[in-house]
């Protein structure tokens, strides 16, 4: 990565991003998509990407005599602690109260974590249990425009990478890392259509939290869905509960905000099967698509076999296995390759995202730039909003509009990279 | 190839027709040899390795 982008913070050929953050891990951001089959092939895809990092590391300590293998994970916490997870960003349109509008969005992104969690073995020194989500105990705050030092659930930063005065970012990073194609699917696309219906300024139930920080581990730590929150108003209410109620909410806006789609309609019927399940404790009607159930299984079914404790390390170890990126040593693509954990998308298409953009959104113009400039041998600049040649001052491009595809400035520039003589300036 | 950054630092932050699910018969069986696969690898200085997994700062 550095040896091809001179640097350690790159734009790849399929629009997306791909830097060392904080801490010497790698990140890797996704272009812009404007579907959610995009969205998860090109999430997928980052996994091959990074992973190719990885063996080229492997390469490096074989030739350097060092007998090693190199471990990447897509996981949520370490074991000293540390926090770090996935962070999901919708565009939406800039409204004057958009605190007050990101402020009714918690309940929801608090009790989502017993469909969408990750999972996680949690030790204390009562002992161990299983809980829904590694990312609940290091939520600190619901909204701060800081992320490193108060950890908040939303960051509100203003920074739209598009035309400011028409949108605004939506920064969720209360959210798991996520193994499983269908969780994020549910991940992502249940929040999607809480948001369609907010921007249509549609009415929320109200479902204030009386204590956010309070109720984010309540939630996580009751795998039986039980235990109740505290709402501003004074009721309690399980997790279930109100899950259930943000999809009964979106399920009377199918047909009227929300275009019925097959695609909603999966969203919708694993949404209610995932609440079912921690309803009724059966896990078998989501053992396959929600990453928190996947893995308990996995780990009951170990813990059977080696007779062994909860906080047993082996069984740490198989958690870290699931998150493995690799897709050989990796526990979660074995299970995918023996039918034990659910697709969204192709292979191929996969693969195909590894290096070619989303077609349909600004990505595609930042992928065929990169590209060209990269097979030119030409310097360049990239960011999110700016395409930007080296050399005269009209070689720069800014791209506001995320939903263009198609761009003249691009295509002159494209030309120039082609043919060096043509005028640009 | 070449490429710098418009900023120095880095920012923070960073459908086609559903696929059926994945099939339930036999899962049970499939589990367990998936796990037979790879039991030696885990017991194989299981807390050494978890313990030596630590991931300094990030968000």
């Amino acid at each position: 990565m550095v040896k091809w982008g001179r640097s350690s913070n790159v734009f790849l050929p399929n629009a997306s991003r791909l830097y060392i953050d904080v801490g010497a891990h790698p990140e890797y951001a996704t272009a812009e998509c404007d579907t959610l089959t995009d969205l998860i092939a090109s999430d997928k895809a980052g996994e091959r990407i990074v992973h190719g990092l990885v063996e080229e590391g492997e390469r490096r300590l074989a030739d350097a005599g060092i007998d090693g293998t190199i471990h990447l994970y897509k996981n949520n916490v370490d074991s000293a602690g540390n926090s770090y997870g996935c962070h999901e960003n919708y565009l939406v349109r800039r409204r004057a109260d958009f605190r007050a509008f990101a402020s009714a969005l918690l309940p929801f992104l608090i009790t989502r974590q017993i469909v969408t969690g990750a999972g996680t073995i949690t030790r204390s020194p009562a002992g161990a249990h299983y809980s829904f989500s590694p990312r609940a105990d290091h939520m600190w705050e619901g909204l701060s425009s800081a992320t490193t030092r108060s950890r908040p659930m939303i960051n509100t930063r203003d920074e739209p990478h598009a035309n400011a005065e028409l949108y605004r970012r939506m920064h969720v990073i209360v959210g798991d890392s996520s193994m499983s194609e269908t969780t994020t699917l549910l991940k992502v696309g249940a929040t999607d259509l809480i948001l369609r219906i907010m921007e249509a300024r549609q009415p929320l139930p109200d479902l204030a939290l009386a204590k956010e920080m309070q109720a984010i581990r309540d939630v996580a730590h009751d795998l039986t869905g039980e235990a109740t929150v505290e709402l501003a108003d004074g009721r309690r209410l399980t997790a279930v509960q109100i899950q259930s109620t943000y999809l009964d909410l979106v399920r009377a806006h199918v047909g009227g905000v929300i275009e019925p789609t097959p695609e909603v309609e999966r969203i919708l019927d694993l949404w209610e099967r995932g609440i079912e399940a921690v309803r009724t404790q059966d896990l078998s009607q989501v053992d396959t698509e929600l990453d928190w159930a996947i893995k308990l299984r996995l780990i009951e079914r170990y813990q059977a076999r080696l007779g062994c404790a909860l906080d047993d390390p082996r069984l740490a170890r198989l958690e870290l296995a699931y998150h493995d990126i690799s897709p050989t040593r990796g526990l979660f693509h074995r299970l995918q390759r023996d039918g034990l954990a659910a697709t969204v998308v192709e292979d191929a298409a996969i693969q195909h995202a590894t290096t070619a953009p989303p077609a349909t959104t600004r990505a595609a113009l930042r992928g065929r730039f990169v590209s060209a400039a990269v097979a030119a041998g030409q310097d360049f600049t990239v960011d999110w909003v700016h395409l930007k040649l080296a050399g005269g001052s009209k070689r720069t491009v800014l791209l506001k509009d995320p939903f263009r595809n198609t761009d003249e400035r691009v295509d002159v520039l494209l030309t120039a990279l082609e043919d060096p003589s043509a005028p640009v300036d | 190839m070449p490429q710098t950054h418009a900023s120095g630092q880095p920012y923070e932050d960073d459908a086609p027709e559903p696929a059926p699910p994945a099939a339930k018969a036999e899962s049970s069986d499939a589990l367990d040899s998936l796990l037979d696969e790879i039991d030696d690898s885990l017991q194989t200085n299981a807390e050494q390795f978890v313990r030596s997994f630590v991931q300094k700062g990030g968000q």
